[in-house]
């Protein structure tokens, strides 16, 4: 299997993905270059974190127009699994390929902190390994993370299942909006990444990649990436949580 | 911003309006053999600024000790490199951007970063980190405390938006709040970057014939004369109208930049590099030529701009952001700009390199300006300016009291945790990205230095910046002593051998005898104590006239101190880490004996500023032997793993030292005993008192015995004080008298202190 690392002006957590994927999982991973229309090999592609076009205009809305994106938006639908993190997300959301917007923190100051994250659906294709309801320590590096959408798209994102992890506190507990330590973006009910209806595109503000050794501070972005992993290799019946996710 | 006319009749009248004095006038005309025209005497009055020429300091910077075995570049190229084995190097080095952070607090401090990574990626080292020393003045209590919080969050922002939209972890610093930088706030940005040995490049133009490219953001007319006219002046009312002087920043480009700079430099056709900073195209074509030994001639036509009809004189002084000068092999011009093309930057040859030392100028046909490279870049003026230590005080000094009757030591403990230089700086530092890069391993708040990994070794690096202005103010020589100490002891408290140093001065104004005083001291203090701890000093910055209404501010010499882990898995944290450790104080000196030895001390302390009002006295006696086998005992234990976490004691003491070990970590606290065999000393120097050589650092019960004997070979005192527990915080003083409470109390008091007062502010 092969990943691709999408690179836009302005990434700058694009090496961070391609060393996690490349050293840390070792996986196959190269970069793409956003203006290249060749996605053909790729079984899985990042967005990467970052200030693509240095957030001019609206957050990741210049980088909706890169040619590489068209041919994103075709392999999306064939089926390709396709990460956003972050930046990635935010461009992701801009593009039409996930539902929602990303606006400005509660507090209108960048955040750079430790949060926790639940996974809500641990069927889609960067969760599998994980429990149901398992409890994720990874960083959040924005100041444009409140995730936001109408009642409506709301309600039908909990009807299919497609939010994916929800900002909690340390010990699982549900996170208000209102709840800066837990919820330090204030994203409404507490979203922090989602799916797109058929599960193969998700987009997430904290940084899984960030999160991969022991020795910068956690380990647990390791089963969003080891998800991905055992999903093209084993399928989703094959991909299932093990005891030692944190290995 | 008016046209500025290149016809323009030079007169001495002009000259001093571009701060030249009429000595400095006449010996442009000698040079030249006739009188500058506009645009030569624009050329000039930057390049022979303060801030560019450096002509106050340069005979006193001579003394700095510059060499040692690790340096592989020292003063004198855009930044300081040395070598980190593995055929790596470390490129390093600290600037200031004082002046335009007060009049534009934003891209005051953006610019200053942005500054400051240009000096790193031009060498050919991609930026892994940032520190940034800041100084405000009082956010709390009357006189101008909302202005000073305006100028915090708009630094804190600032640098944020710079360093996080570039894409380079901001990891650490201080922040330190005095009444004195109220109107001169300090920032002192500092970068750190890695390379290859032998991707290295430098800043000398060479082959006449090359072509001379300028690469990056188009020029404007921004920041004209803030190198000369900011940057090297006081400020008085009419401060205001220098805001067209403040550069503005722009993050993304310089991003592009720096992809493009590194592409560009491994295509091989890239002769040398040098970023356009303070004073843009001057600095950067003459210092390149005449380091070089050649010329460099430009025609201005083809210089790519923003702004319509800039004249010649517009161009060699704007302060654009995000450019840079390059010298490319002739023949191969086309590879490098193709990578420019690539990253969307502008790159066009805009001039040659030349073999008559000349630094010329063509537009419109016509020579606009011709001076000798060499005598702007290399011959600026050199003062010696008059030194004159202040008048001894006329009436005795009041020093701080000891057990005055009525002190709540309990109480005055909780005001020091939560005064806004000693507490958290959480709410600052969030603002930060400090794990972009993922090669964080110790970050802002988690131990005494930043400690980055390198992905292609097994070493770490460990880097810290220090400083104290008070100190420096009542006694320069050591003031500036203790600044390299406690950065050298910051580092070596995560495992890093400290092997190299940078330092930013910033002082008043230097045609004042005592502010000349302060600085030589300085210097003499930095030499002595960078010689004892074996950390040359490889580059840095000077800023002079940092004072307003003739008031300046405390001279401040602020240091950043490089250090090597050997092993990355060494590197330790200044948090407790597990219940029942124990906590060890390592002292390598000896207190003060007399009362009024310890009185005048103590009246240099946090402590007697904060609850008695009291400024006087002397820092704390400055021991570097005792500094020196502190650091060496600490690399010893961290290198193998017999101490789990290490805090040095500075700014409030023990007291201080102990809590913040117990909030930097998971809900431990502590218990500790103090001054066992000296219970007749005041408690509150035993408490709050800030000599330095001291650490506590947190033991496994197994390990005791090792940390005891190695600490001795050291002859550093040893002595097990306390252990880690889950209670409540207590430390047990002079006999039976003792502090204690919840841990969350003095968490709290530590922790909210500065959030309370700048969150509501906005």
């Amino acid at each position: 299997m092969k990943f691709g690392v999408v690179v836009f002006p302005g990434s700058n957590c694009d090496d961070d993905a391609h060393y996690a994927i490349g050293e840390v999982i070792g996986q196959p991973v190269e970069f793409i270059w956003h203006q290249s229309e060749q996605l053909s090999g790729l079984d899985g592609v990042i967005l990467p974190g970052g200030f693509s076009y240095g957030d001019y205009l609206r957050t990741g809305a210049i980088a909706k127009f890169s040619p590489v994106m068209r041919t994103l938006d075709k392999f999306a639908r064939s089926g390709g699994l396709v990460l956003g993190i972050c930046n990635g997300f935010q461009i992701l959301v801009e593009a039409g390929l996930l539902p929602g917007a990303l606006m400005r923190n509660k507090r209108l100051r960048f955040l750079c902190r430790q949060v926790h994250l639940r996974v809500e659906n641990a069927e889609t294709p960067f969760t599998c390994a994980a429990r149901p309801g398992e409890v994720l320590r990874m960083p959040i590096a924005h100041g444009e993370g409140s995730y936001f959408c109408e009642p409506a798209m709301l309600a039908e994102l909990e009807r299919n299942r497609q939010i994916v992890f929800r900002y909690v506190h340390s010990d699982g507990h549900d996170a208000r909006h209102d709840d800066f330590a837990a919820n330090p973006n204030g994203s409404l009910a507490a979203i922090a990444g989602v799916s797109n209806r058929d599960g193969n595109v998700v987009g997430l503000m904290p940084h899984p990649e960030r999160a991969v050794e022991a020795a910068l501070g956690s380990v647990d972005g390791r089963v969003v990436l080891r998800s991905m992993v055992e999903y093209l290799s084993k399928g989703q019946a094959g991909c299932a949580a093990t005891e030692s996710v944190s290995a | 911003m008016a046209t500025v006319n290149a016809d323009i009749k030079v007169t001495p009248q002009l000259a001093a309006e571009h701060g030249l004095t009429p000595d400095e006038y006449a010996r442009i005309q000698k040079i030249l053999g006739r009188d500058p025209n506009f645009t030569e005497l624009g050329i000039f009055s930057v390049s022979w600024s303060e801030h560019c020429s450096y002509k106050s300091s340069r005979i006193h910077l001579r003394r700095l000790p510059t060499h040692g075995k690790h340096v592989v570049q020292g003063p004198g190229e855009n930044a300081g490199v040395v070598d980190i084995g593995d055929g790596l190097v470390a490129v390093f080095k600290i600037e200031s951007h004082n002046h335009p952070s007060f009049v534009e607090p934003f891209q005051g401090a953006a610019t200053g970063v942005g500054g400051i990574l240009r000096d790193i990626f031009t060498m050919g080292a991609r930026p892994i980190a940032v520190l940034d020393s800041l100084r405000f003045g009082a956010i709390t209590g009357n006189g101008t405390s909302a202005q000073n919080r305006r100028i915090l969050d708009g630094v804190v922002r600032g640098i944020a938006h710079y360093g996080n939209c570039f894409g380079v972890p901001t990891v650490g610093g201080e922040v330190v709040f005095e009444p004195c930088y109220a109107n001169n706030p300090l920032v002192n940005a500092l970068a750190l970057g890695v390379a290859r040995r032998t991707d290295l490049f430098f800043a000398r133009a060479q082959g006449p014939g090359n072509p001379v490219i300028y690469a990056g953001a188009k020029t404007g007319r921004d920041g004209i004369h803030g190198a000369s006219l900011l940057a090297s002046a006081e400020f008085s009312e009419e401060s205001e109208q220098k805001r067209p002087n403040v550069q503005v920043g722009d993050p993304f480009v310089e991003k592009l930049l720096l992809e493009a700079c590194l592409e560009a430099m491994k295509t091989g056709a890239v002769v040398a590099i040098q970023d356009m900073g303070a004073a843009g195209l001057t600095s950067s074509s003459c210092e390149m030529a005449s380091r070089g030994g050649v010329g460099i001639e430009m025609d201005l036509g083809r210089i790519p701009q923003r702004e319509t009809n800039m004249t010649a004189y517009e161009m060699m002084l704007s302060e654009s952001q995000e450019r840079m000068l390059l010298v490319a092999q002739r023949g191969r011009e086309r590879e490098v700009f193709d990578v420019f093309t690539k990253w969307g930057l502008d790159a066009v040859e805009v001039g040659v390199v030349t073999d008559d030392g000349m630094l010329r100028l063509l537009h419109h046909g016509k020579i606009a300006a011709e001076i000798p490279a060499r005598t702007l870049a290399e011959e600026g003026p050199r003062y010696e300016r008059p030194i004159a230590a202040p008048p001894s005080a006329k009436s005795p000094e009041k020093l701080a009291e000891f057990s005055a009757p009525g002190v709540n030591l309990h109480d005055n403990f909780l005001r020091l945790l939560a005064s806004p230089s000693i507490a958290s700086k959480r709410w600052i530092t969030e603002q930060y990205d400090s794990m972009v890069r993922t090669n964080t391993r110790v970050g802002p708040g988690a131990g005494d230095a930043a400690v980055l990994r390198l992905k292609e070794s097994h070493r770490a690096l460990a880097i810290k910046t220090d400083g104290n202005g008070r100190w420096s103010a009542l006694a320069p020589r050591e003031g500036a002593m203790h600044a390299v100490a406690e950065a050298a002891r910051n580092v070596a408290c995560t495992g890093g051998r400290p092997v190299a140093a940078t330092n930013c001065l910033n002082f008043g104004n230097p045609e004042k005898p005592e502010v000349m005083w302060q600085f030589t001291e300085a210097i003499d203090g930095i030499s002595e104590a960078c010689k004892a701890l074996e950390t040359p000093i490889t580059g840095g910055n000077v800023s002079f006239y940092n004072e307003t209404l003739g008031k300046p501010i405390y001279p401040t010499p602020i240091l950043g101190v490089l250090g090597i882990i050997e092993n990355a898995d060494c590197a330790i944290g200044s948090a407790f880490c597990n219940e029942g450790d124990g906590i060890v104080l390592l002292d390598a000196g000896r207190a003060a004996e007399s009362r009024e030895a310890q009185a005048r001390e103590f009246s240099s302390s946090e402590y007697a500023k904060i609850t008695q009002g009291v400024i006087a006295g002397a820092p704390p006696a400055i021991d570097l032997d005792a500094e020196k086998r502190l650091i060496d005992c600490l690399v010893d234990l961290t290198s193998e793993k017999v101490i789990l976490s290490a805090h040095d004691v500075s700014d409030g003491g023990l007291a201080v030292t102990l809590a913040e070990s117990c909030f930097a970590g998971d809900g431990l606290s502590a218990e500790a005993t103090l001054a066992q065999e000296n219970s007749a000393e005041p408690p509150e120097y035993t408490l709050f008192g800030e000599r330095g050589a001291r650490a506590i650092v947190s033991v496994a019960p197994a390990s005791l015995a090792r940390v005891n004997s190695i600490a001795a070979q050291y002859s550093v005192k040893a002595e097990r004080i306390g252990v880690v527990t889950r209670g409540d915080f207590r430390i047990t003083y002079s006999g039976d008298h003792a502090i204690h409470g919840p841990l969350g109390s003095f968490q709290q008091a530590w922790s909210d202190s500065l959030a309370s007062e700048l969150e509501s502010a906005f």
